[in-house]
């Protein structure tokens, strides 16, 4: 089939970058829309055009480097997939398909379709992790998790920080990417020692690297490729405030924010 | 974990107003408490109803609380200031934080009272002055002042009904509500989730009591001006129009 492209075009972080229309012929709805790129880059490559560049790592999505909003959509209409998984037998000979980076303050354009996420990295780094060594897996069962929690923290742990959140949010927040971080320590009990320190510092970091912040539009949920619940961003909230009431009344305050 | 992102200083009241989701929680919190006058007033305003008597005494009682009116009045104030302070700002940080928008974006969930959330407030507040001159202050009509009723009180059942029979009053009334309604369309649910308080199983109960709620109260609000409209709520005999 035939597909008429409009692609965003930027040299570098300083161009001023515009929509280009490019025509991709022969492509094959076997193809994933990684794939149909790839072929219509050979073909600008032999024309002798800068190819069109964009994020990809593992195509079996599951890394998080793919990243583009189609038709006005973050990774794409396909519910609960990656671009990579996105394939071509959802499109129709003769469509017109927009291809777009992510557009936030906090993500920088580098090239094309490539943005510059390492805000999320910046965020991970303030507090995104446990500080002891855990070492090697425990056995089975030597901590005991309500299976409950067990499920809401790989739920949370399931986040590739793809950054669609961020994308498909009015307000270019990262809160569900956040919540999801948090959440995933704060289910479980060799998470909650640090709970409060961590929501915090994460929260800062995420306000320093000027995300805007979440009015409950929900769009994250709706283009997340792991399916993470916005409610999860309640939980980060339940956690801030428990995390402020420490801060402010010290270590002795019982808690009243909810576990 | 001690990187410079914590140990920024974080006392306690500054950060109502620096961090993000501490000012989602202010907003939800001063929201709830407008919210809560918002139904309070609408339960006060449907006396009206029941009689010229009923209504001309609830207002009398009301204002011979005295300095506790004021006291109420006040944090009322507050809260809608720093409702208004922090929705501005967040509005504009988040305009911010996207400064290139895309030439093509599809919404797949959020809703019209969702994405109009700052206009609707900014309308709401013109209303909110406005309705404050006409019935609070009784500066826009110089009859308002001369109502009394046979026990002497002030006759709010006649200030109400001569202010709604002007169409263009009345309409406007109807508007603003509207729109305060569908701004807590939105709001009241949101509020729950900003607190954290909600969860995947709680999401569509709020959602959906949002909704119904609100569209109680704006039924509960047009009942008056369109019973005025309608001739069901007359002057009483002896006011002279």
């Amino acid at each position: 089939m035939k597909l008429t492209l409009h692609v965003w075009r930027q040299k570098s972080r300083d161009d001023k970058g515009r929509l280009e229309i490019i025509e991709a012929n022969n492509v094959s709805t076997h193809m994933s829309f990684l794939e149909m790129l790839d072929v219509v880059n050979e073909d600008l490559i032999a024309k002798g055009i800068d190819p069109i560049h964009f994020d990809h790592d593992c195509r079996e999505g599951i890394c998080g480097m793919c990243s583009m909003v189609i038709n006005g959509v973050a990774h794409g209409h396909q519910k609960g997939t990656t671009v990579c998984q996105l394939h071509m037998r959802y499109f129709n000979d003769g469509d017109h398909i927009f291809i777009e980076p992510w557009r936030a303050k906090a993500f920088p354009i580098l090239k094309d379709l490539v943005v510059d996420r390492s805000a999320l990295d910046r965020i991970m780094r303030a507090g995104g992790f446990i500080s002891v060594r855990t070492g090697g897996a425990p056995d089975g069962n030597a901590i005991p998790i309500p299976k409950d929690d067990a499920e809401k923290s790989m739920d949370a742990a399931a986040c590739i920080g793809c950054g669609a959140c961020v994308a498909a949010c009015p307000n270019a927040s990262a809160m569900l990417f956040v919540a999801a971080k948090v959440s995933q320590f704060a289910y479980l009990p060799q998470g909650r020692v640090e709970r409060e320190k961590r929501v915090s510092a994460m929260v800062a970091q995420m306000d320093a690297e000027g995300f805007g912040s979440c009015t409950n539009h929900y769009e994250c949920e709706a283009v997340c490729p792991k399916e993470i619940p916005a409610s999860m961003i309640a939980k980060m909230n339940r956690e801030y405030c428990r995390a402020l009431k420490k801060e402010t009344c010290g270590e002795s305050a019982k808690s009243w924010a909810g576990a | 974990m001690n990187n410079t992102a914590v140990a920024r200083a974080r006392s306690f009241p500054l950060v109502l107003v620096t961090s993000s989701i501490a000012k989602k929680f202010v907003m939800a919190l001063t929201g709830f408490v407008a919210f809560g006058y918002v139904v309070g007033h609408m339960i006060g305003n449907l006396q009206i109803f029941i009689g010229q008597n009923q209504i001309n005494a609830y207002a009398k009682a009301l204002h011979s609380m005295g300095p506790l009116l004021w006291l109420v009045r006040g944090f009322l104030i507050v809260c809608i200031v720093l409702h208004i302070w922090l929705g501005a700002q967040l509005r504009i940080e988040n305009w911010v934080a996207r400064p290139d928008g895309y030439a093509r974006k599809k919404s797949l969930k959020t809703g019209l009272p969702a994405r109009t959330m700052i206009w609707t407030g900014a309308l709401i507040f013109a209303f909110v002055i406005y309705h404050i001159l006409q019935f609070t202050v009784r500066s826009t009509d110089p009859r308002f002042e001369e109502l009394f009723d046979t026990l002497g009180r002030h006759d709010v059942y006649s200030m109400v009904i001569l202010g709604f029979q002007n169409i263009w009053i009345s309409g406007f009334y109807i508007v603003a509500v509207g729109l305060l309604c569908f701004h807590l369309s939105h709001g009241i649910w949101s509020m729950f989730q900003s607190l954290g308080w909600n969860n995947k199983r709680s999401e569509r109960w709020l959602q959906g009591f949002a909704w119904i709620f609100a569209s109680v109260m704006f039924l509960g609000y047009i009942s008056i001006p369109i019973a005025v409209l309608g001739g069901f709520l007359k002057l009483p005999g002896g006011v002279a129009l």
